[in-house]
C-alpha cells in the first residue's frame, strides 16, 4: 500500500520536472552549447573551445558595463538599505495606522516592471512630466535623454522608489520581533535613543537585513526591464549596464556566440555573490541568539 | 506494543545531539526522561515521533523498522511546552480534530471528546477559543487532545515548565493517575529531579546526548550508577566531598577521620568521592552512630518548614536540608551530624560502589 | 535605597473600566521598607507583574500614588526613579563585551573612566564574573547572563531598589540554587530593596525577608515566611504555600468539636463557638498529620490511597469518611499498608470562617 501511494506522488510532480526542464535546465544547456561554438547559420557550426570566454572577458566594452553596474548597484544599496531602516523605524508598531503604512508601502512592489519604466519616462520629462517639469521650471535643466547624469539620478530614483519598500518590509519584521523587555532595560539603564538603535535593534535586525542586501544586490545586479524602458541603454551607453549590454549582442547582433559566453559568466558572478552572502549570513546569525 | 531504540545517534553539522541511544520501552509504562536543558531530550522525543531521522540507528515499533516513517503513519501523540492548540478552533473541535481527521462518525467522536475533557476538567468549557482560556487550561486542552486519540506512543515534552508552581503540582497529580491506566508508553521529560519523583514508574538520565541510566525511579535514585547521575538526579543538589581508604580508616574531607565503617568494609585502598544527601545531614545528632562534621555557615534558606543550611566544610560548599525553621548567622560555627553509613561512595572514575543501605 | 509607599493604588488596563472584574490591581496600599527583600508571590494572572512596572515606573497606575522616600514618582519615568530591573529571560547588548554591558549604565550618565573601572570590577566580583569580563556577553550561558542582567542594576551606586521579574524561569534547576543563593548574597552586602515576583514558593521563600501574597489583584497577606507558613490569614495562603498545599475540610463546629461528615474533630478549647459566618474550613498541614497503623487516642480511622515518594520525604494520600487528607512521612518512615488512623493534633488545626482565618483570642 505504501509503495503504491509513493509512485503515484511522483506522478503528481513530473509535470513541474517537464516545465522547469524546458524552461529552465533545457535553455541552460542549450546556452552552454552555444557558447563554445560559433554559429554562421543553421547547420555551419564550428567548436571554439574558450575562444568566446576570452574575448568576451577582454572586451572593452564588458568592463565598461560591468563597472557601471557595480557602481548603480552600490550607490542604490548605499541609499536604499539606510532609507529602508529609516523608515520602519518610523512605522508605527500596532493599530490599524500600521496596517495601513504596511499596504500604500507594499504598492511599488505590486506594479509591474516595465510599466514602472514607463511611469518615470513620464514623470520626468521636461515637458509633461510633474517632477520633470517643476524642476525645470525652477531653473534647474534636466533632460534624462539628454544628460548622462539625470539618467543616472533618474534611474536611481526609480529604483529606490521601487524598492526600498521591500527593505522598510523587511526591517519592519525584524523590528517587530524584539521583546519589549529590551526596550524597557535600555530605558532604565537610561540608554538614549541612538543607543537603542545601535545596541539592540541593529544587532538584532541583522538576519533580516542581511537578506535584504542580499536580495537587493541581486535584483540591482540582473536588472533589465526598468532601464531598457526608461533610457535604452543611452544616452550613448552612458546607462548601458551588463544585462542590457548582453541583450544588444545576443539579440541586437545576433553574436550568439560570445552572449552564450556572457551569460554564463554573469550567471557565475551572481552565484559567487550569493554564496558569498550565504557565509556572511550563516556567520552573522539570525541576531536573536542573545 | 513496545518501542526500541537500536544506536541512535544524531548529529547536526558539527554538533552531537545524541550519541549511540539504545533502549526498550514497554507498553503500559510510564519513562521520565530526567536531564539538564541540552541533555538531547527533545532530540530523542523528536526520532522517537518520527519527526526527525536520526542519522544513525533504527527506531522499532512492535519490531518493525519505523525509521523512516514519517510521523503521519505512525500512531504517536506529542505535548509540547508551549501550550499549542488550533487558535481558531474552539476547544471541543481542538480536542476533537485528530479523531476528525481519520473520519471517526461524530458519535463516537462526542464520547470519546467528553470523556477525555472530563478527565483533565476542561468539560465545562468546550465552546470557548484558547485564547480565552489560562495557560493551565490551554494545555489540559492540549493534553486531552493528545489522550483522545488512545495511541501507542504518548510523548509529552516538559509539558508543565510554563505553568505555575501550583498548577503544576496539581496537573502532575493528575496526569499520574492518567498515566497509570493507559496501553501505551508513555514518555515524559523534565529537568527537575522531583518531578521524575514524583511521576514515578521508570526514568531516563540523560546528560550531554547519552544516556546515564535508566532503570524504576526509586532504585535510580537511591543507587545512582555514578556521580554524574547523582548529580543530574538531586534537588537540592547531592553534596560532594573527596576522601581517601586506607590504613583501616576512612578520610572524609580534611578534618573527618574514621575506623572503616562496615557498609565500606570491601573498598580497597585508595581515592574516593563521598556523596551524601542533604536530607542525610542534620544539625542534631540524630543517633548513636552519628559522626560529627564542623564547619562555617554560609548563608540558611528557609522554605516554609524547613532551612537549607549553605556551610563550608573545608573547600567544600555543602548543603543540610532540615526540618524546622532555623535563623543562622553567617560566619558561625555550626556541628553538622551524619551516620556514615549513609554516604554514597564513588571511586575515582566516578561510578558507583557503595549505596547507602536499609532503603 | 528607597522605603517605597503604594497609596490606594489601583489599575485597570481598560480606559474605561465599569467594574471590579475590570482592575487588574483592585487596591493596594503598603509600605516596603528600604534594604528589605520582598517576594510578590501569586499565581499568574494575579497582578503581580502588573505591581512591578507600576513600582518601576513601565506603567503608570490609573488611580493612587506611589512614593519613593516620601517623595511622588508616580509620573516619572524608570530611568528618573532610579530603578533597576532583571527579566524573566536575559536582557544583553549582544554585540558587547561582560565588562562594556556593565559599565554602560554609567557611561550614559557620564561617569569617568575611573570610576567606572572600579565599581564594574567591584560588582564582576561580587558576581563571580570577573574571568568573564572581556568575554562577549552573548556566548555564556543562561545563568551567566542573568547575573549580568542584575550586574547592570548593582553597578549605579545610588540604585533605589532593584525589582526582579520571575528571573529564574530559563535557569536550569541545579543552577537556580546558585544563583538564588547569589541573590541573597548581594542583599546582605548591598542592602539593597529588593522586590521579587514569582509564583514559585520555593524562591520566594528562600529569598525574601517579608512575602506578599497576592490573588486577583489584591494583597491576601504579608509577613515573613514562617508566619505564612504556620498562620496562613486566608485559604488561598494556606493552599498555595507549602508542597503540598494545606488540607482544608468543610466542617461545622459543636463547641470546640469540629464535625467533620460524621468524624468528630477535637480542636483547642479556645475556638469554641467562634464562627458565625458561611462556610467553616478545617485546616491543617500535611506535615502535622500524623499516620499510624495503628488505633491511636482521637485517631480517625480511614485508608491509604497512595504513597509518592519525593526523595527526602514521601506525601501520602488517605482517605476517611469520604474526605481526603495528604500526610506528609519522612523518607525513612514507616508508611501503613490499606488500613490507618490518622490523627489531627488540636494545636496545628486551623479553622477558616468564610475563607478566613480564625484567630484564638478574637471574638468573630
Amino acid at each position: 500500500m505504501n509503495k503504491w501511494r509513493d509512485n503515484k506522488a511522483w506522478f503528481l510532480v513530473l509535470p513541474v520536472f517537464v516545465i522547469v526542464a524546458f524552461s529552465a535546465i533545457i535553455p541552460l544547456m542549450t546556452v552552454v552549447n552555444y557558447s563554445v561554438q560559433d554559429i554562421f547559420g543553421p547547420g555551419q557550426r564550428y567548436f571554439v573551445g574558450v575562444e568566446w570566454f576570452r574575448d568576451v572577458l577582454l572586451d572593452e566594452r564588458l568592463h565598461d558595463a560591468l563597472f557601471k553596474q557595480l557602481a548603480f548597484s552600490f550607490m542604490v544599496l548605499l541609499t536604499e538599505i539606510p532609507l529602508g531602516i529609516a523608515i520602519a523605524l518610523m512605522m508605527p508598531k500596532k493599530g490599524w495606522t500600521a496596517s495601513a503604512c504596511l499596504v500604500i508601502l507594499a504598492l511599488p512592489l505590486l506594479i509591474p516592471w516595465n510599466v514602472i519604466g514607463t511611469i518615470w519616462i513620464i514623470f520626468t520629462r521636461p515637458d509633461i512630466g510633474l517632477f520633470g517639469a517643476i524642476v525645470n521650471n525652477a531653473g534647474i535643466a534636466f533632460d534624462h535623454t539628454a544628460s548622462p547624469v539625470d539618467a543616472w539620478i533618474t534611474l536611481m530614483l526609480m529604483e529606490i522608489w521601487h524598492w526600498t519598500p521591500l527593505v522598510a518590509l523587511l526591517a519592519y519584521a525584524g523590528l517587530r520581533a524584539i521583546p519589549e523587555a529590551y526596550y524597557q532595560a535600555a530605558k532604565i539603564d537610561g540608554a538614549s535613543s541612538w543607543a537603542v538603535f545601535r545596541y539592540i535593534q541593529l544587532p538584532k535586525m541583522r538576519g533580516v537585513l542581511t537578506i535584504a542586501l542580499l536580495l537587493r544586490f541581486m535584483d540591482s545586479f540582473l536588472i533589465y526591464a526598468e532601464p531598457f524602458v526608461l533610457t535604452g541603454g543611452g544616452p550613448g551607453n552612458t546607462t548601458t549596464f551588463l544585462s542590457i549590454y548582453l541583450v544588444k549582442i545576443a539579440v541586437g547582433q545576433f553574436d550568439l556566440g560570445p552572449a552564450a559566453a556572457f551569460s554564463l559568466i554573469y550567471f557565475l558572478i551572481i552565484l559567487l555573490f550569493c554564496w558569498l552572502f550565504y557565509q556572511a549570513l550563516q556567520a552573522v546569525g539570525t541576531g536573536d541568539k542573545a | 506494543m513496545g518501542l526500541k531504540l537500536n544506536g541512535i545517534g544524531k548529529t547536526v553539522g558539527r554538533e552531537t545531539h545524541l550519541k549511540d541511544i539504545d533502549l526498550d520501552f514497554e507498553s503500559g509504562s510510564r519513562y521520565v526522561v530526567l536531564g539538564r536543558t541540552l541533555a538531547g531530550k527533545t532530540s530523542l522525543l523528536r526520532i522517537m515521533a518520527g519527526l526527525d531521522r536520526p542519522t544513525t540507528g533504527t527506531v522499532e515499533a512492535n519490531g518493525e523498522d519505523v525509521t523512516g516513517v514519517s510521523v503521519r503513519k505512525r500512531s504517536v501523540a506529542m505535548v509540547y511546552q508551549q501550550f499549542i492548540n488550533y487558535p481558531s478552533q474552539t476547544i471541543y473541535d481542538n480536542i476533537a480534530s485528530p479523531l476528525a481527521i481519520h473520519g471517526l462518525p461524530k458519535d463516537e467522536i462526542r464520547t470519546r471528546v467528553m470523556e477525555a475533557a472530563s478527565m483533565l476538567h476542561i468539560d465545562n468549557m468546550l465552546d470557548r477559543l484558547p485564547a480565552e482560556l489560562s495557560g493551565g487550561q490551554q494545555q489540559r486542552t492540549a493534553i486531552a487532545r493528545a489522550l483522545v486519540k488512545d495511541v501507542d506512543l504518548l510523548l509529552l515534552d516538559e509539558p508543565l515548565v510554563n505553568l505555575d508552581y501550583k498548577l503544576r503540582e496539581e496537573l502532575r497529580d493528575e496526569l499520574r493517575k492518567i498515566f497509570r491506566a493507559r496501553d501505551s508508553v508513555v514518555v515524559y521529560t523534565t529537568t527537575e529531579p522531583t518531578e521524575a519523583l514524583m511521576l514515578g514508574g521508570n526514568v531516563i538520565v540523560m546528560h550531554e546526548g547519552e544516556v546515564l541510566q535508566v532503570g524504576p525511579t526509586a532504585e535510580v535514585f537511591l543507587h545512582p550508577a555514578n556521580t554524574q547521575v547523582a548529580e543530574v538526579f538531586s534537588d537540592p543538589p547531592i553534596n560532594f566531598i573527596s576522601g581517601t581508604v586506607g590504613n583501616g580508616r576512612v578520610n572524609i574531607g580534611h578534618a573527618l577521620s574514621l575506623p572503616v565503617p562496615h557498609t565500606m568494609a570491601e573498598l580497597s585502598p585508595g581515592e574516593y568521592t563521598f556523596g551524601i544527601r542533604a536530607s542525610q545531614l542534620n544539625l542534631k545528632r540524630e543517633s548513636e552512630g552519628c559522626t560529627r562534621i564542623q564547619g562555617q555557615i554560609g548563608l540558611a534558606e528557609i522554605n516554609g518548614s524547613e532551612t537549607f543550611v549553605h556551610f563550608n566544610y573545608g573547600d567544600d560548599s555543602l548543603v543540610v536540608q532540615e526540618n524546622g525553621v532555623h535563623a543562622f548567622e553567617v560566619g558561625n560555627q555550626v556541628s553538622v551530624y551524619v551516620r556514615p553509613e549513609a554516604f554514597y561512595v564513588f571511586n575515582a572514575t566516578g561510578d558507583l560502589v557503595i549505596a547507602p543501605a536499609n532503603q | 535605597m528607597a522605603r517605597i509607599e503604594l497609596n490606594e493604588i489601583k489599575h485597570s488596563y481598560l480606559p474605561n473600566p465599569s467594574d471590579e472584574q475590570d482592575f487588574a490591581l483592585k487596591r493596594i496600599h503598603t509600605v516596603w521598607e528600604d534594604g528589605g527583600a520582598y517576594a510578590l508571590l501569586g499565581p499568574s494572572g494575579c497582578g503581580k507583574t502588573t505591581m512591578l512596572n507600576i513600582i518601576s515606573g513601565l506603567l503608570k497606575p490609573s488611580h493612587g500614588s506611589i512614593l519613593y522616600d516620601g517623595t511622588d514618582v508616580s509620573a516619572m519615568q524608570p530611568e528618573q526613579r532610579n530603578i533597576a530591573q532583571v527579566f524573566q529571560f536575559p536582557v544583553l547588548y549582544d554585540t558587547m563585551t561582560v565588562y562594556d554591558n556593565l559599565a554602560f549604565p554609567l557611561r550614559n550618565r557620564g561617569v569617568d573612566k575611573q570610576s567606572i573601572r572600579e565599581r564594574v570590577r567591584e560588582i564582576a566580583e561580587a558576581l563571580d564574573l570577573t574571568q568573564d569580563l572581556n568575554k562577549r556577553a552573548a556566548n555564556l550561558s543562561a545563568d551567566a547572563k542573568q547575573k549580568i542582567s542584575l550586574g547592570r542594576g548593582l553597578v549605579r551606586s545610588d540604585v533605589a531598589a532593584i525589582l526582579f521579574d520571575e528571573p529564574l524561569t530559563v535557569i536550569d534547576p541545579h543552577l537556580k540554587w546558585d544563583l538564588r543563593r547569589k541573590l541573597k548574597e548581594i542583599h546582605t552586602k548591598f542592602n539593597l530593596t529588593m522586590i521579587y515576583v514569582t509564583h514559585d514558593q520555593v524562591e520566594a521563600m528562600t529569598f525574601a525577608d517579608k512575602i506578599v501574597v497576592m490573588y486577583e489583584g489584591e494583597i491576601v497577606q504579608m509577613g515573613t515566611p514562617q508566619e505564612l507558613f504556620e498562620n496562613p490569614e486566608h485559604t488561598f495562603v494556606g493552599y498555595f504555600i507549602g508542597s503540598p498545599g494545606m488540607n482544608f475540610l468543610d466542617c461545622t463546629l459543636d463547641g470546640y468539636i469540629a464535625r467533620v461528615g460524621s468524624i468528630d474533630v477535637p480542636l483547642l478549647p479556645s475556638m469554641t463557638n467562634r464562627c458565625t459566618g458561611q462556610s467553616l474550613k478545617l485546616g491543617i498541614r500535611p506535615m502535622y498529620v500524623g499516620l499510624h497503623d495503628g488505633p491511636v487516642e482521637h485517631g480517625i480511622e480511614g485508608a491509604v490511597l497512595g504513597v509518592e515518594d519525593q526523595g527526602f520525604c514521601k506525601i501520602v494520600t488517605a482517605t476517611f469518611n469520604g474526605s481526603e487528607i495528604k500526610a506528609r512521612v519522612n523518607e525513612n518512615g514507616a508508611v501503613p499498608e490499606g488500613k490507618c488512623w490518622i490523627s489531627l493534633p488540636p494545636d496545628k488545626i486551623k479553622l477558616y470562617c468564610d475563607e478566613r482565618l480564625v484567630r484564638q483570642g478574637d471574638s468573630q
